[in-house]
């Protein structure tokens, strides 16, 4: 924090400023814009993973009622360059695959859009799409992991290139011989899916040339120039706004195909259109958490310290791009093991590009590696919290950098006793509850700190009357940004709470990148900061060089702002309001924007927030039920902008946690390559009785490195760890081993 | 279960017509307010209420009775509107989420949604507060446990979940004076 101001408001636990719209259901999504005119489209997914168009009828969709126009590969209009898939985070066109349906007869996964019917209403859409009849020449398809094994690879990079495929530290075999404990485990995770409330839709309007698109996204400028760079047109005439997204959760973080569909329908139409894919549609339309199996072999001594860790990866991607979630990262930072090898392999399958899912990544590794520790602490007799304090890498294994901030000694401490850890007895089964075996587990969280690659911006400006509006292009779908972002900038002007309004959701407004690998609080935050505080400094420099000011000839340094006042640190006495020296001056209003350029990527620290995570299950020993009783979660996020927002991130990441480990696995019809559980009947997710009470406390270290006010964000880390704790109670409840996800019914029977 | 809807219905049989399948009128009873409308039979509640009476409020999630972001109040029990026909409800009270707020006012629950953060992008809370709202009303909200179960037809994928048992827990309260 820059000196000027104090922090009034940051971390205090405010109400959402979104909330009362969100209560009252006046918010707006994206599918709730009706201009008058509004036509519907509805797309028509590819029934085979792979083969060849080889006729299609349009003749009944078109002569059904109401409908304008019926799109297919004979029709659609080309888009003006094939898409290269680039994360979101760059600020660039970032589309989820390097792919652009119906742009020819070839099929290359089961749902990809072969036909897009526009009609007047959404029930004739919706009918008309029916009557849209498809043959094709099918070919063999690879959908799963064990249809592919043969044809496994390893690439050069993953991730559009950014991540090496193989990484090593040391010498593993010397790591290995070094070891008196080898342990080796192979852990198998099916395909998620992120299944937010809120279906993605985006509402096209064209008013001659340009272009204005209401999108669910977790990246606004990510949606304007994917849209843009699809259809050749500038940038400068694609407006995208979202003020309400109903849940992301990584699933809206990379712009997808239907997002410039709607575009060309509306333009093919010369109406508004509206596509809201259905539910089914979801989960062949906006990525996935890709099926994959992760091999962990450990050797340490037989006090527990790591000598060597080698963590492979396999895992199932597209035709199209060598993508794989980053699983590997945290896996190899949080412990102190000098020799390491981690390598990603590859399948290419008849899928459509995974993408970033909850815990993108880190969730799934850190549950196969917290696993394995697990299985080291009972074989070796160690605590499983003291195995993790012995191991704790004190600085970045991979560098020897000093972590940015750390704070996972405490989180441990902190977690085990508000857990009451101590008090658990180390052998499994060895406590009960009626016909219910109790079990604890815990597990480590960690999660990388990502910059973005750009300057972010975002905009002040304060009345004379005191009042401040701040703006940046971004976007809320529940993160708590807009509450966090109206305190940050409150403290930075030094003015009171309700006098901020934050606005957001436009890209009319400056540009900040898309919200994803919980970059978003770190990077706003510091646009935000360093606008308001940009502004607040000039009218400080204004005072300070006008005769009629109080201030006049201060130190500016010496000048400190609470409640719209101005005043010297140590004189609270000699000051003025901003408002007296703005009226005096004849100003309406002053602007500032603000530009914070991140550090560079080869910023001498280690970058990574981390944490603890406790759970205790409760399993029926005849039905294999497993019930999650509690939870405690402790993190070290770096500064925390709101604890009450804040709270529901991490608790929101915990309960994933759940999810990952007991309910969530889409599962495959090879026959066609269809997710044979596309809907929420049949892919479950956690419901409210499954949901446990949550203890969360944060650890909160300053880090003066990632920004200026030093957030390390939250979205992620929550989950890390949360699967593998309740596994780890799982196997302590009943001596079950999980190594596959989610744990079922009939493993443990 | 007696049902005030159903027994309606069932007593005047001569009166039944074919309608549809085009547009036809109907006339609509949604927070008291009376609407005319020209939609086709198979117009869901759901539609009919986001796209053709601009009440956005109710949302929709699955279109498939599977997550509960739709609820309604039908005669005064929840309903999905996802899987309730719009030509149904003539003649019946519709509420929606818009009709639980008194002018500026907000309902003691979405008060309690608000102070305890139930929830994070907001999709679900419209339907998720009417059905808190109507377990109140059902007795169904004793402990924590049956809060559970009865909200179980709400899902929140942010999971906001034991914020939504305190808000509810404290409006219990309060009502009981406890």
């Amino acid at each position: 924090m820059t000196t000027g101001s104090t922090l009034e408001a940051v971390g205090r636990p405010l109400d959402r400023v979104d909330g009362a719209a969100k209560v009252t259901g006046s918010g707006r999504y994206a599918a709730e814009f009706t201009p008058p005119g509004t036509a519907y489209a509805a797309l028509v997914g590819a029934r085979t993973a792979s083969g060849r168009i080889i006729g299609i009828n349009t003749g009944a969709a078109e002569d059904a009622d109401g409908v304008l126009a019926v799109l297919t590969h004979r029709n659609l209009p080309k888009v003006a360059a094939p898409p290269h898939l680039l994360p979101s985070l760059a600020g660039h066109a970032a589309p989820g695959e390097s792919f652009f349906p119906m742009q020819d007869e070839v099929v290359h996964y089961f749902g990809e859009p072969v036909a897009m019917v526009i009609a007047d209403s959404y029930e004739r859409a919706q009918f008309a799409a029916r009557q849209v009849h498809v043959d094709y020449a099918r070919d063999a398809s690879v959908t799963t992991l064990d249809e592919g094994r043969d044809q496994a690879y390893e690439p050069e990079a993953i991730f559009a290139g950014f991540l090496p495929a193989r990484s090593v530290r040391g010498d593993i075999k010397a790591g290995f011989a070094a070891a008196a404990q080898r342990l080796d485990a192979t852990y198998h995770f099916a395909a998620n899916h992120h299944h937010p409330i809120e279906p993605s839709a985006t509402t096209a309007v064209w008013d001659g040339d340009r272009l204005t698109l209401y999108d669910a996204t977790q990246g606004i400028v990510a949606s304007q120039r994917t849209v843009a760079a699809l259809l050749g047109i500038p940038p400068s005439k694609v407006r995208v706004r979202a003020s309400f997204v109903g849940g992301g959760f990584g699933c809206k973080a990379m712009i997808w195909p239907h997002v410039t569909l709607a575009a060309m329908a509306a333009r093919w139409v010369r109406r508004p259109v509206k596509l809201a894919l259905t539910r089914e549609q979801m989960a062949t339309s906006c990525g996935h958490r890709e099926e994959q199996e992760q091999r962990i072999e450990l050797g340490a001594t037989d006090d527990g310290r790591l000598t060597a860790l080698r963590h492979h990866k396999l895992s199932l991607t597209s035709p199209f791009d060598e993508w794989a979630e980053p699983s590997l990262s945290i896996a190899a930072q949080a412990y102190a093991c000098p020799h390491y090898e981690g390598v990603y392999r590859l399948i290419r399958g008849n899928t459509m590009t995974p993408t970033f899912t909850r815990g993108p990544g880190e969730t799934t590794g850190m549950f196969a590696l917290e696993c394995t520790m697990d299985e080291l602490a009972h074989r070796i007799g160690v605590d499983p919290v003291q195995l993790r304090l012995r191991n704790h890498a004190h600085a970045d294994p991979n560098t020897g950098h000093p972590w940015s901030s750390d704070g996972a000694q405490e989180c441990y401490q902190r977690g085990a006793a508000r857990f009451d850890w101590q008090s658990r007895n180390p052998e499994p089964r060895s406590e009960r509850d009626g016909n219910w075996l109790i079990g604890k587990g815990m597990a480590t969280a960690g999660y990388p700190v990502f910059f973005p690659m750009q300057p972010q911006r975002a905009r002040a400006r304060l009345y004379a009357d005191g009042s401040a509006v701040v703006q940046a292009g971004t976007q809320e779908f529940g993160t708590g940004a807009a509450t966090a972002m109206t305190q940050v900038a409150a403290d930075g002007l030094g003015v009171p709470l309700h006098q901020v309004r934050f606005e957001y959701g436009d890209t009319d407004l400056p540009n900040v990148a898309a919200t994803v690998g919980s970059a978003g609080a770190g990077m706003i935050s510091a646009a935000v900061h360093t606008a308001v505080t940009a502004l607040r400094d000039q009218l400080i420099a204004q005072a300070v060089l006008d005769p009629a000011s109080p201030l006049h000839g201060v130190d500016p340094a010496a000048v400190v702002v609470s409640q719209g006042r101005m005043e010297l640190r140590d004189d609270s006495g000699t000051g003025e309001t901003y408002r007296q020296l703005m009226e005096r001056h004849f100003m309406t209003d002053m602007d500032a924007l603000g530009s914070w350029s991140p550090p560079a990527p080869d910023v001498p620290y280690g970058l990574a927030t981390f944490g603890a995570q406790f759970a205790e299950v409760a399993v029926d020993q005849d039905l294999g039920l497993v019930r999650v009783r509690r939870m405690v979660g402790v993190f070290a996020p770096g500064r925390v902008l709101n604890a009450k927002t804040a709270r529901s991130q991490a608790m929101g990441g915990m309960l994933w946690g759940i999810g990952q480990a007991l309910l969530e696995g889409a599962v495959t019809d090879t026959r066609d390559g269809r997710w044979a559980n596309a809907g929420l009947g049949e892919y479950l997710l956690p419901v409210n009785a499954d949901a446990p009470d949550v203890a969360i406390e944060f650890v909160e270290v300053p880090d003066p490195v990632v920004n200026p006010l030093g957030v390390k964000g939250l979205g992620e880390v929550g989950m890390v760890g949360a699967a593998a704790a309740i596994a780890n109670a799982v196997f302590h409840a009943t001596g079950y081993r999980a190594r596959e996800l989610p744990i079922r019914i009939e493993h443990l029977l | 279960m007696a049902d005030k809807g159903a027994s309606l219905s069932v007593a005047k049989p001569s009166t039944m017509e074919i309608r549809g399948p085009d547009g036809v009128r109907m006339e609509l009873v949604v927070n008291g307010v009376s609407r005319v409308l020209h939609l086709e039979p198979r117009v869901s509640l759901l539609d009919a209420l986001r796209e053709h009476m601009a009440l956005t409020g109710t949302k929709k999630g699955c279109d498939q009775g599977t997550c509960g972001a739709c609820t309604v109040w039908v005669d005064g029990r929840r309903v999905l509107a996802c899987l309730t026909l719009a030509i149904t409800c003539e003649g019946r009270d519709v509420t929606t989420i818009e009709g639980l707020t008194e002018g500026d006012e907000l309902h003691p629950m979405q008060r309690a949604f608000l102070e305890h953060d139930a929830l994070q992008c907001g999709y679900c809370t419209p339907g998720q507060i009417m059905s808190a709202v109507a377990l109140l009303n059902e007795g169904h909200a004793e402990t924590d446990r049956e809060i559970a179960e009865w909200m179980s037809g709400n899902i929140c994928r942010c999971a906001a979940y034991p914020h939504i048992r305190s808000a509810i827990r404290e409006v219990r309260d309060r009502k009981t004076g406890q």
